[in-house]
């Protein structure tokens, strides 16, 4: 299983052509405390760059971006009831959403741990 | 000579510190607690006396409350004792300087709150017959004048119920002009230092929003707003600016700006918010602005009652004045006419439709010409350079302690700071606010606006005595040395010495609770 | 000038700390050529005396409500406020403060919007309510554009009973909007409409007021049933909110968002404004609902305070994405509607509510009792439509030259109608007497003679 990341601070594991995303520890410490979060319906069919799920501190409001073409097959449902699941595990059990990917080529242009890391040390 | 020794000492005995004792009731002498009134009220009285209605047979056709209206009462007073009790929990402009930046929290003349209150204009309903209430039109034409001859403009829709509103009266009018020239745009420019009520509204009417780059020196560059008209050419409805900027600067190229705008075919909007800085220095009439609107509550001195009431006319240029909404009021030769539908219109007049039911804020209109009235022109004049003059004054007396993100110049009513002075020493600019608190000063407008970090927003006004300033800028500069020499305990948890301590915003959100609920039907009393 | 505290020495001192020579080296940014020295065609500054004598003979001019027999209802009541209302809210600390951005040293105000939202959704059976709208009218317009949001669709239905200005605002905010569109029955004096017909799949919502701008009670629970069948939001209107103590809660009836003027409770009639939205809606549109909330919390010590919060939702956070633009409200009129409602408390609003609806009944059948005069509706609070044998506005202006301001002719507010010129709405509340009804039968038999 691959690890891929977005330059919007979302990760993304890819298992066969289900991709499970969510937003990475840098993102979380930038939002605060999570308060809030909004998933996308099951069956909704997302392109690159849509706007899929909305996460929510006290202070900022943060649209979470489909990284790649897809249907969405299952969201988090636990991170509605307990958002700060976010903030305590953001690359673990606080996923966001699942997606049916049906272009896996786009893969290509994400970054990998490495790449993100030098990424964030820029920011 | 005999001494008697009994009796109550006149001094304290000695000087040592003893700890404060916990006491019962959790009031601190004047500093009290007070339980929801929910809590406290009675379930089975009425605190007014009202007349036993007589029996009778209702025509309400079955329509009668089934469900109970489980809401206590008080007696007067026990009403009186919570609310004032509720009250001295507040901050307020009438106990302590309010240097809320772009808010303009200045006094608040008890002579406009009488006016207001004559039955002449408080028991006044807006759809009696005009030919009882021509005071009341008066009023309203009057006030409608110096709001144009202060900006130099000639229209002003006076409905709009506060400044986001007159925003979105504003660029209805716009697009309302643009719709008469058979032309539909989808563009507003909004610069990144705008308030955020700007891309609000522009997104609320349809709008995409499209940010415009401030500038180094935290101003507009004409240039950037030239490349985003190019680059969406023919698309763009209008600027929002807002002049004086939210960096307490005055767009120094306001001019050429306008000028671009408008041989694009666009509409220059101002955002009115900080006039306070301009009244009678300069006309945004004569600046190439098209629509602004003014903020009664802040430029005007009407009160802000704890989050409103407000009131936001919107001043107009010739080209949008045909599109100002209905209501309006016509001057004709000898009298004037109130024009309340479109049956009423005459040749040329186009409103775009109407923001509120009846005419507007009229007892915020009674209290603002009040206040210009007895400023008169050379009054608000010298009242803006008071305010401008204090806003400089605290510059220079925190420049050299404070960063300036935008180097040692002037600015207009307010001054914002950023944080670089508080670099390394653990202080955030909220701790910075949070241990104003403590020293009995309402904090400043903080991390706003965006393109500042960890932006500080002081606006004196010009209500403030110098006496007043000194020790102001005396309270901020001991707060800064204590932060830089590391003494950071009384920032790290402050407030100390508030009604309350910090209060936990992440909890009130995850777990939202937006009303009392009874804590089980057994606790309440019968009703 | 009384109000600045400034002296010309201490603008001097001050010019020279800031290290410059006069007040206009600070304006250098404004252009020199738009740069002014006086506004010269306003006057000079007056004092409080001139000041207070100029607008106390403006006042003068007007006949204010409480000088004759009154009986101008359609969105704006008459009601008794107990001094207390009035001598509280002027108190410095709630007066003079700004919105509770501070939460530690202005939790006067917060607790008091708490209590305030507790109120609101007590009386129309919601499960939460905002910190208050501008007005009704704004409130309804927001309610309409809220619905949109969670029924992502774009279709308004607009009952032929709903006060027209508040139609008006409707629409224009609605012609903004891309791809929304609004369907405006007729003008429903009598309740009778088929709103029913109206609600398919496509609408988002309808929009239902109750009492109508007629005075008409309507039921609203059938048509909670068919907008429901069709994921529509109902949208229940109030312009008087005493009805509320009398009449079955929109939330009983099944309403998604209940919306309305606060005016009535704690407000003086004002001319129009300012006056106070309330708006509440159920739970699970919590997210959806503009304005600002109060919410409990702890402090960091543990002791119960309150803050605003879910202001993710606001413009200041959320910008182009925000709710709502709205930001200042209608806080100190929202005070005054709390504490009116705190000294009646449940039954006070009912006995009050009570008193309305005899002195309406008690008008309605002094007035139909005129030779040529009908009463419209057969179920009504405090206010009712006549049909009158002549011009309405001829009437109401004939009335008024007789002393009494006999209610507003509905073709003021819907001109060009021939069905309506003959109709005048017409209110009672508790501060009519006896003495007023004879009044106004006596002039109306007058005028009509």
């Amino acid at each position: 299983m691959s690890t891929y990341f977005t330059n919007d601070h979302e990760w993304i594991k890819v298992e066969g052509d289900i991709a499970t995303v969510g937003i990475t520890d840098y993102a979380q410490a930038q939002l605060g405390d999570v308060v809030f979060v909004e998933l996308p319906e099951t069956g909704k069919t997302l392109a690159k760059g849509d706007e899929a799920a909305v996460v929510e501190s006290v202070k900022a409001a943060s649209e979470v971006y489909a990284p790649l073409d897809g249907e969405i097959v299952e969201g988090n449902e636990v991170l509605v009831d307990e958002p700060a699941k976010v903030n305590d595990e953001p690359e673990g059990d606080a996923w966001f959403f699942k997606l049916k990917l049906n272009n896996k080529a786009q893969l290509d242009d994400l970054m990998n741990a490495d790449d993100y890391k030098a990424f964030v040390d820029s920011l | 000579m005999s001494m008697n020794t009994q009796g109550r000492p006149s001094a304290p005995s000695g000087t040592v510190q003893i700890e404060k004792p916990a006491t019962f009731t959790g009031n601190r002498a004047l500093d009290m607690e007070e339980p929801l009134l929910f809590e406290l009220g009675h379930w089975n009285i009425c605190g007014v006396d009202l007349d036993e209605p007589e029996e009778f047979t209702p025509r309400l056709g079955g329509h009668e409350r089934q469900s109970d209206i489980a809401l206590p009462a008080f007696t007067e007073p026990e009403a009186m004792r919570h609310y004032v009790r509720l009250s001295r929990m507040n901050y307020a402009i009438d106990a302590g300087l309010y240097p809320l930046g772009s808010c303009t929290m200045k006094h608040n003349p008890r002579l406009n709150e009488k006016l207001s209150r004559l039955a002449g204009f408080a028991d006044l309903h807006p759809l009696q017959p005009v030919s009882t209430a021509s005071g009341a039109y008066e009023l309203i034409d009057m006030l409608s004048e110096w709001l144009m001859q202060l900006t130099g403009t000639s229209a002003v829709a006076m409905s709009p119920k506060a400044g986001a509103h007159g925003e979105q009266c504003g660029m209805m009018a716009i697009k309302q002009a643009l719709k008469a020239r058979g032309e539909q745009r989808s563009i507003v420019l909004v610069p990144e230092s705008a308030h955020g009520t700007n891309p609000a509204t522009a997104a609320l009417i349809g709008y995409k929003v499209v940010a415009v780059p401030a500038r180094d020196d935290g101003t507009v560059d004409p240039q950037a707003v030239a490349d985003k008209l190019k680059e969406h050419e023919g698309e763009v409805a209008a600027l929002m600016l807002t002049n004086p900027n939210t960096c307490g600067l005055f767009e120094p190229q306001v001019v050429e700006i306008a000028n671009l705008i408008h041989e694009a075919g666009a509409y220059f909007y101002c955002d009115g918010a900080n006039f306070n800085a301009i009244v009678g220095k300069a006309r945004p009439g004569d600046l190439g602005i098209d629509a602004m609107h003014i903020n009664i509550h802040k430029t005007f001195s009407t009160p802000h009652g704890g989050g409103g009431p407000g009131s936001g006319p919107v001043v107009l240029s010739e080209r949008l004045a045909p599109f100002a909404p209905l209501p309006f009021i016509r001057r004709t030769e000898k009298d004037l006419e109130l024009v309340e539908n479109a049956s009423q219109l005459a040749e040329g007049e186009q409103p775009f439709g109407r923001m509120t039911a009846f005419h507007g804020q009229m007892g915020m209109f009674v209290r603002a010409l009040a206040y210009m009235l007895s400023h008169g022109a050379d009054g608000l004049q010298q009242a803006s350079e008071d305010a401008v003059l204090n806003a400089n004054y605290i510059r220079v007396g925190l420049q050299d302690l404070m960063s300036l993100p935008f180097g040692k110049k002037p600015c207009m009513h307010e001054v914002l700071f950023d944080d670089t002075f508080l670099k390394d020493t653990g202080v955030t600019t909220l701790d910075f606010a949070k241990a104003m608190i403590d020293e009995g000063y309402h904090p400043m407008t903080m991390y706003f606006p965006l393109v500042v970090h960890g932006a500080m927003l002081i606006e004196p006004t010009e209500s403030e005595s110098r006496a007043s300033l000194d020790l102001f800028v005396a309270t901020l500069r001991d707060l800064v040395m204590s932060a830089k020499q590391g003494n950071t305990s009384r920032f790290e948890g402050a407030p100390f010495h508030a009604p309350r301590r910090r209060l936990d915003e992440t909890a009130a959100a995850r777990k939202p609770v937006l009303k009392w609920t009874a804590p089980s039907p057994t606790e309440v009393e019968p009703r | 000038m009384r109000y600045l505290p400034l002296s010309d020495n201490d603008r001097a001192a001050m010019m020279a700390q800031i290290g410059i020579d006069g007040i206009d080296e600070l304006f250098t940014d404004i252009p020199a050529d738009k740069r002014i020295k006086a506004i010269e065609s306003l006057p000079l500054r007056k004092t409080e005396l001139e000041v207070e004598r100029l607008l106390t003979r403006m006042a003068a001019k007007n006949s204010a409500a409480g000088d004759q027999p009154f009986f101008v209802g359609a969105g704006a009541y008459k009601h008794h406020v107990p001094a207390t209302v009035d001598h509280l809210i002027q108190r410095s600390e709630f007066l003079t403060s700004y919105t509770p951005y501070q939460p530690e040293i202005t939790q006067g105000t917060l607790q008091s919007l708490f209590e305030f939202q507790t109120q609101v959704a007590q009386l129309t059976g919601m499960d939460v309510a905002n910190a208050s709208m501008y007005d009704g009218s704004t409130g309804t317009a927001e309610a309409v554009l809220m619905a949109h949001r969670v029924t992502r669709k774009k279709k308004a239905v607009i009952s032929g009973g709903l006060h027209p200005q508040y139609r008006e605002v409707i629409e224009g905010i609605s012609a903004q909007l891309p791809g929304a569109s609004t369907v405006s029955l007729p003008a429903d004096p009598y309740g009778t409409e088929d709103i029913l017909a109206q609600i398919d799949d496509d609408t988002s919502c309808v929009v239902v007021q109750s009492p109508s701008f007629y005075g008409q009670l309507i039921d609203l629970k059938p048509i909670a049933e068919k907008a429901h069948a069709h994921k529509a939001l109902l949208i229940a209107v109030f312009t008087e909110v005493v009805s509320l103590g009398l009449i079955e809660s929109p939330g009983a009836q099944g309403a998604d968002i209940v919306v309305g003027e606060g005016q009535s409770i704690g407000n003086a009639l004002n001319f129009g404004g300012p006056y106070v939205g309330l708006f509440a809606t159920r739970q699970k549109y919590l997210r959806n609902m503009p304005g600002r909330v109060c919410g409990e919390t702890v402090d960091a010590e543990g002791k119960r305070g309150f803050v605003l919060t879910l202001s993710t939702r606001e413009q200041h956070i959320r910008r182009d994405k925000a709710t709502s633009n709205i930001c200042t409200n209608s806080g100190l009129c929202a005070l005054a509607f709390s504490i009116h409602m705190t000294l009646l408390g449940g039954l006070g609003l009912k006995k009050l509510a009570r008193i309305n609806h005899h002195n309406a009944i008690k008008l309605a059948d002094a007035l139909s009792a005129i030779d040529g005069v009908e009463v419209l509706n057969s179920a009504f609070f405090n206010e009712f439509t006549i049909k009158v044998p002549a011009d309405a506005n001829d009437v109401i202006e004939a009335l008024a030259v007789n002393g009494v301001l006999g209610g507003v002719p509905v073709s003021r507010l819907l001109p060009d109608t021939p069905e309506l010129t003959n109709l005048i709405t017409v209110a009672a509340t508790e501060t009519n007497t006896q003495e007023d009804i004879d009044a106004y039968v006596a002039a109306l038999k007058e005028v009509l003679a």
